[in-house]
C-alpha cells in the first residue's frame, strides 16, 4: 500500500500527472484514430448489417460506465478505511465521467435498438441496468453536492458509493431475472466475430485512455481550486 | 426492558399518533391506488395486470414519506447525541429505528393492500402473493431507506435527495415483489421470486445498520 | 473505410455524433476549467 500513498500527496500528484498527461493524451488520439479507421473498414455483419459499427461506441461506453464505478468504490474505500487524502477528491471527480458515459450507453444501445427491435427503448435487461446505475451516478453526485461541509460529504458520498457497489450485481441479476419473466429482447448476445475484434479491442483501449486523461486533468484541476480557496481563506482571516 | 425495546417502542408511538408517518403513509398509498386507475381506465383486466407494480411502488413511495424523518427529529433536538453515547451499539440503534419504522409503515401498508388490491380487481391467489411480497419487501425498504436517511442527516432538505438516492437501491425489491404477483397470474407460481426477495430483504435487514450507524456517527462527529 | 451505412445510417450517425459531441465537449470543458483554476491561482499568488 505504501507505493499507492506516496502518490497521496498532491505535489507528488501533480508532478507526475503532469509528466504523463502528454502521453496519455496523445496515446487517447492515436487510438481513437487507429479505432475509428478500422471501426469503418470492417464489413457488414450478415445479422446485423451495418448497425454492427454501433458496438465500437457502445460496448466500450458499456464498459466505461462500470469500470468507473469501481474505480470510484476504489476510491471510497481508500477513502474511508485508509483516510488516502486524494481519494476523496479522485472519486468525485470521476462520478460526472461514469455518468457520460452510462448515458452514452444507453443512447447508443437505444439507437442501436431501434433497427434491431424496432423500438428506441424495448427493456433490454443491460440498457434498464444502466439506467439505474446512472441514478446511483446522479445520487452520488447530488449528495456531494448537498452536504456543505467536504469532509463530511466526502464520507457520506463515500458510504452510499460501497452501498451502491454492493447492489449493483443484486440489481443487474433481479432485471436479468425480470426480463425472462417478461421475455424481454436484448443486445449483443452471442460472439463476437474477429474481424470486429482488434476495432473493439482499440476502440475500448481509447474510451479507457479518454477516461484516465480526464480523471488526471479532473483531479488537478480540483487540486488547484483548494489551493485557491485556501489563498482566500487565509486572506479573509 | 431494553434500551432496544424502549427505543422501538417510543419510536412506534411517535409515528402512531394521529398526523404522524403511520396514517400519512396509509392515505398516500390509498391516493396512489386511486389515482392510478383514475389515470389509466377501469378496464378491469388491465388493471388487475399492473395491480402487482402500481401496488408495489405506492407502497416504497409511500414509506418512503417519513424516512427522512427517521434521524432527524432525534437529530435535531439533541437527543440523537445522548442515544449514541448509550450503551446501546449504534448499530442495533440504528436496527431498532428500522424496525420501528417497519412496524408503523411497512407492516400497515401490508396490512391495507388487500383491501386496494380489490380495486385493481385481482384475483385471490396473486392477492395473497402481493401481501406476502410486501410483508417480506418492506423491511427491505425500511432498512435501505434507514441508509439513505443517516446520510441525508444534516441537509436541511435532505428530504429531497433521499427518494433519489435510495430508489434505485431498492429497485431489486420492487422487481421480485411485483414480479412474485405477475408470475402468479401468468401460472408460473411466485415462489422464487418470493424466496429471492427474502434474501434481499433479509441481507438488506442485516447489513444496513452498518452502514446507516457509520453515517450516523458521521454526521454527529462534524 | 466505408461510410455507407444503408439502410441504418439514420441510426448510427447520430449515435456516433452524440458520443463525439458528448466527450469532446466534456473534454473541452475539462480543459477550460482547468486552464482557469490555474490562472485564478496565479492571480491569487501573485497578489500574496
Amino acid at each position: 500500500m505504501n507505493w499507492l500513498f506516496r502518490y497521496a500527496n498532491p505535489h507528488e500528484f501533480m508532478r507526475l500527472s503532469g509528466a504523463v498527461l502528454p502521453f496519455t493524451v496523445a496515446a487517447t488520439a492515436i487510438a481513437f484514430a487507429v479505432g475509428l479507421y478500422l471501426g469503418f473498414s470492417v464489413p457488414p455483419d450478415y445479422q446485423q448489417g451495418t448497425t454492427v459499427t454501433l458496438m465500437f461506441i457502445h460496448v466500450p461506453a458499456d464498459i466505461m460506465a462500470e469500470l468507473v464505478y469501481c474505480a470510484m468504490a476504489v476510491c471510497s474505500v481508500l477513502s474511508l478505511v485508509w483516510r488516502h487524502p486524494l481519494s476523496d477528491t479522485a472519486a468525485r471527480a470521476a462520478a460526472p465521467l461514469g455518468a457520460i458515459f452510462t448515458a452514452l450507453a444507453i443512447v447508443t444501445g437505444a439507437l442501436w435498438g431501434k433497427p434491431m427491435w424496432g423500438a428506441y427503448w424495448a427493456w433490454d435487461p443491460r440498457l434498464t441496468s444502466f439506467l439505474l446505475l446512472l441514478f446511483l451516478y446522479f445520487g452520488y453526485m447530488a449528495l456531494w453536492n448537498a452536504i456543505e461541509d467536504e469532509t463530511r460529504a466526502a464520507r457520506a458520498a463515500a458510504i452510499l458509493a460501497l452501498v451502491g457497489l454492493a447492489d449493483i450485481p443484486i440489481i443487474k441479476f433481479s432485471v436479468d431475472w425480470w426480463n425472462t419473466l417478461h421475455q424481454g429482447e436484448s443486445i449483443m448476445s452471442g460472439k463476437i466475430a474477429p474481424v470486429y475484434l482488434t476495432p473493439l479491442l482499440i476502440m475500448m483501449f481509447a474510451y479507457m485512455l479518454l477516461f484516465s486523461t480526464l480523471w488526471m486533468v479532473r483531479i488537478r484541476t480540483a487540486i488547484l481550486e483548494r489551493r485557491a480557496t485556501a489563498i482566500m481563506q487565509r486572506g479573509a482571516q | 426492558m431494553s434500551p432496544f425495546t424502549t427505543l422501538l417502542l417510543r419510536d412506534v408511538k411517535l409515528a402512531a399518533r394521529s398526523g404522524g408517518s403511520a396514517a400519512l403513509a396509509l392515505s398516500f398509498f390509498a391516493l396512489v391506488a386511486t389515482l392510478v386507475p383514475l389515470g389509466v381506465g377501469a378496464d378491469l383486466q388491465l388493471l388487475a395486470r399492473v395491480a402487482g407494480g402500481v401496488l408495489w411502488v405506492g407502497a416504497v413511495l409511500a414509506a418512503l414519506l417519513s424516512l427522512d424523518r427517521l434521524f432527524q427529529g432525534d437529530y435535531e433536538d439533541g437527543s440523537l447525541d445522548l442515544i449514541a453515547l448509550s450503551p446501546l451499539p449504534l448499530e442495533l440503534t440504528a436496527l431498532a429505528k428500522i424496525s420501528a419504522h417497519w412496524l408503523s409503515t411497512g407492516l400497515p401498508l401490508t396490512l391495507l393492500s388487500p383491501l386496494l388490491a380489490l380495486m385493481f380487481n385481482l384475483s385471490p391467489t396473486p392477492t395473497l402473493v402481493l401481501f406476502f411480497s410486501l410483508l417480506i419487501g418492506t423491511p427491505a425498504v425500511s432498512a435501505i431507506g434507514a441508509i439513505g436517511a443517516s446520510l441525508t442527516l444534516s441537509l436541511k432538505r435532505g428530504g429531497l435527495i433521499l427518494p433519489l438516492l435510495i430508489l434505485p437501491l431498492l429497485s431489486p425489491a420492487v422487481i421480485f415483489g411485483a414480479g412474485a404477483v405477475s408470475a402468479t397470474m401468468d401460472g408460473l407460481g411466485g415462489q422464487s421470486a418470493l424466496e429471492l426477495l427474502a434474501a434481499f430483504s433479509a441481507a438488506a435487514v442485516l447489513l444496513s445498520p452498518f452502514a446507516a450507524a457509520a453515517s450516523v456517527r458521521l454526521n454527529l462527529a462534524g | 473505410m466505408n461510410f455507407d451505412m444503408s439502410p441504418y445510417g439514420a441510426y448510427i450517425w447520430p449515435a456516433y455524433g452524440i458520443s463525439a459531441l458528448t466527450l469532446g465537449g466534456y473534454t473541452l470543458w475539462s480543459w477550460i476549467r482547468w486552464r482557469r483554476a490555474k490562472a485564478k491561482l496565479a492571480a491569487l499568488e501573485l497578489k500574496k
